[in-house]
């Protein structure tokens, strides 16, 4: 990367690049006068959650968000009488040498009040952060870069997936960090994955993340292939599969994270957003490709790779998007959408390495500040559910 | 000449990078095959086979089963619902309630 490419340095060591105050509204009764809050203002984006009880899960992973490496300050808003408390994520954010506001839009005189007083407290917060924040370099081997796929076609296993696998194989052999997900989409490749386990641990870690998922689609009477996949040319759930792992090249897989946990270390992880069965019963895992691409910037992924073949036209809050197809047509057909043509190794234009060596390129520039697509048309779509994980790992305070 | 990609050398079908019908396509990537004849229809992204998949027979690509042929499929014929099953979901390759079905999936 060149020696202009500065990242923002958090005080955990991490790095930014980007540098966002990030509005967070704590029930769904808040979410509009957050909305209006960030309206047209620069670098600020919203996240929340609807629900008004409590979620150990959702606040879990709020608090991710919160003190995301692309995360200069926060703004907590709730409306005053919903369990998740604005004022203790403002004191975590604070802790975490970031500045932090937070208020009740039931004491601030409410919607007009409110939003005129959150307005200048943003405003305040972005002059303080771009003066205070150190710059400093960053290079692939600072990044974590996650991958999801959504509106799968035939294309995705041939060429959208093998191209992020193999970017995934450069950005891991630099030093840097993978993250890819939707341990549900691997069904029929148990020993498949178990073979790619880095240590022993991780295999045990693996095989408790397929078990699951298993026992899940057992428990739901679902499989996660809808009839898009099928008009798309997939046939099987163990074909998508095959696909979809495609996506996690080569490499060893390190070990199976939970949503809101960091890696430990460098390399390449798989994220286990399945919900556990430890009680009730399952819940829903990822209801949609916007839950998956925020669970993965929740394990401090600054950039996401989202793989299509049929299109999507989502964004996400944090960390920017990186729109891959395989499918050229689409490309074409949603040019304003699309990042990345990874289509042109289907006709010969261009080899697997030659296109994961243009992506590598492409994440360098998005590092640097390059506007992706959803970036550039304000595509900002998240979503967080209730939802129930153990987290051994967080439990023991070893993560963020 | 239109083009199918075949991605592993084990594998028995290659996904069709065009619409073809009724036609000799080229097939490229891992190809032992040089052409395959299209009988039919066979959309893009869709796979053809590439040699006789009796009944009961795998269906390979990426080098692994990713599904069981349900009727005998012949050398050049579209592979898909209609004659391809999951060997772990008996519902999703269907799409319908699944109360017919009346036993346990296989988890292989």
């Amino acid at each position: 990367m060149p020696e202009s490419n500065l990242g923002f340095l958090r005080q955990d060591g991490r790095k930014g690049i980007r540098n966002y105050v990030l509005v967070i509204y704590t029930v769904e009764c808040a979410s509009h006068v957050a909305m209006e809050i960030a309206r047209s203002e620069p670098d600020t984006h919203v996240i929340g959650f609807p629900g008004c009880y409590d979620n150990a899960y959702a606040i879990r992973l709020m608090l991710a968000l919160a003190r995301h490496p692309n995360a200069g300050a926060v703004l907590a808003v709730g409306l005053g009488c919903e369990y998740t408390q604005p004022a203790m994520i403002a004191e975590a954010v604070r802790n975490s040498g970031r500045p932090a506001e937070w208020f009740y839009i039931q004491e601030s005189g409410g919607t007009t009040a409110s939003i005129a007083k959150g307005k200048a407290a943003v405003q305040a917060m972005r002059k303080a952060i771009s003066a205070s924040v150190p710059r400093v370099p960053v290079t692939l081997a600072d990044l974590t870069i996650g991958s999801e796929c959504g509106g799968s076609d035939g294309t995705s296993g041939l060429a959208g997936n093998p191209v992020t696998g193999r970017f995934f194989d450069f950005l891991v052999d630099a030093g840097g960090t993978a993250i890819f997900e939707e341990t549900v989409e691997m069904i029929g490749l148990r020993e498949t994955m178990i073979n790619r386990a880095a240590t022993p641990e991780a295999a045990i870690q693996l095989s408790h993340a397929y078990d699951k998922a298993v026992r899940y689609c057992q428990s739901v009477k679902q499989y996660s292939i809808s009839p898009g996949n099928f008009a798309g040319g997939l046939t099987t759930i163990e074909e998508k599969s095959m696909g979809a792992f495609s996506k996690s090249g080569s490499r060893p897989i390190q070990g199976v994270i939970r949503v809101s946990e960091r890696p430990p270390r460098p390399g390449l992880w798989l994220l286990d957003s399945v919900p556990d069965d430890h009680f009730m019963q399952f819940g829903y895992t990822n209801p949609n490709d916007s839950e998956g691409v925020l669970d993965l910037i929740s394990a401090g992924a600054q950039i996401v790779i989202f793989v299509t073949g049929r299109g999507s036209v989502i964004g996400s809050p944090v960390a920017p998007l990186v729109k891959l197809t395989g499918n050229s047509r689409t490309f074409e057909r949603m040019r304003d959408d699309m990042d990345f043509d990874a289509g042109r190794v289907l006709t010969g234009e261009i080899s697997l390495d030659g296109a994961a060596a243009e992506l590598r390129d492409l994440i360098v520039r998005i590092a640097a500040g390059a506007q992706t697509r959803p970036e550039q048309l304000g595509h900002r779509e998240f979503f967080i559910p209730y939802k129930h994980q153990d987290t051994p790992g967080l439990e023991a305070g070893c993560h963020a | 000449m239109k083009r199918c990609f075949r991605i592993d050398e084990r594998d028995n079908v290659a996904t069709m990078l065009t619409d073809a019908s009724q036609e000799v396509v080229e097939v490229v990537g891992a190809a032992d095959y040089p052409t395959v004849e299209v009988r039919g229809q066979a959309p893009l992204a869709h796979k053809v086979a590439l040699r006789e998949i009796p009944a009961g027979g795998r269906v390979i690509k990426f080098g692994v089963a990713i599904g069981v042929a349900t009727k005998d499929i012949l050398p050049g014929e579209w592979v898909h619902l209609h004659n391809c099953r999951s060997q772990v979901d008996e519902r999703s390759s269907k799409f319908e309630d699944g109360i017919e079905s009346g036993s346990e999936a296989n988890y292989a």
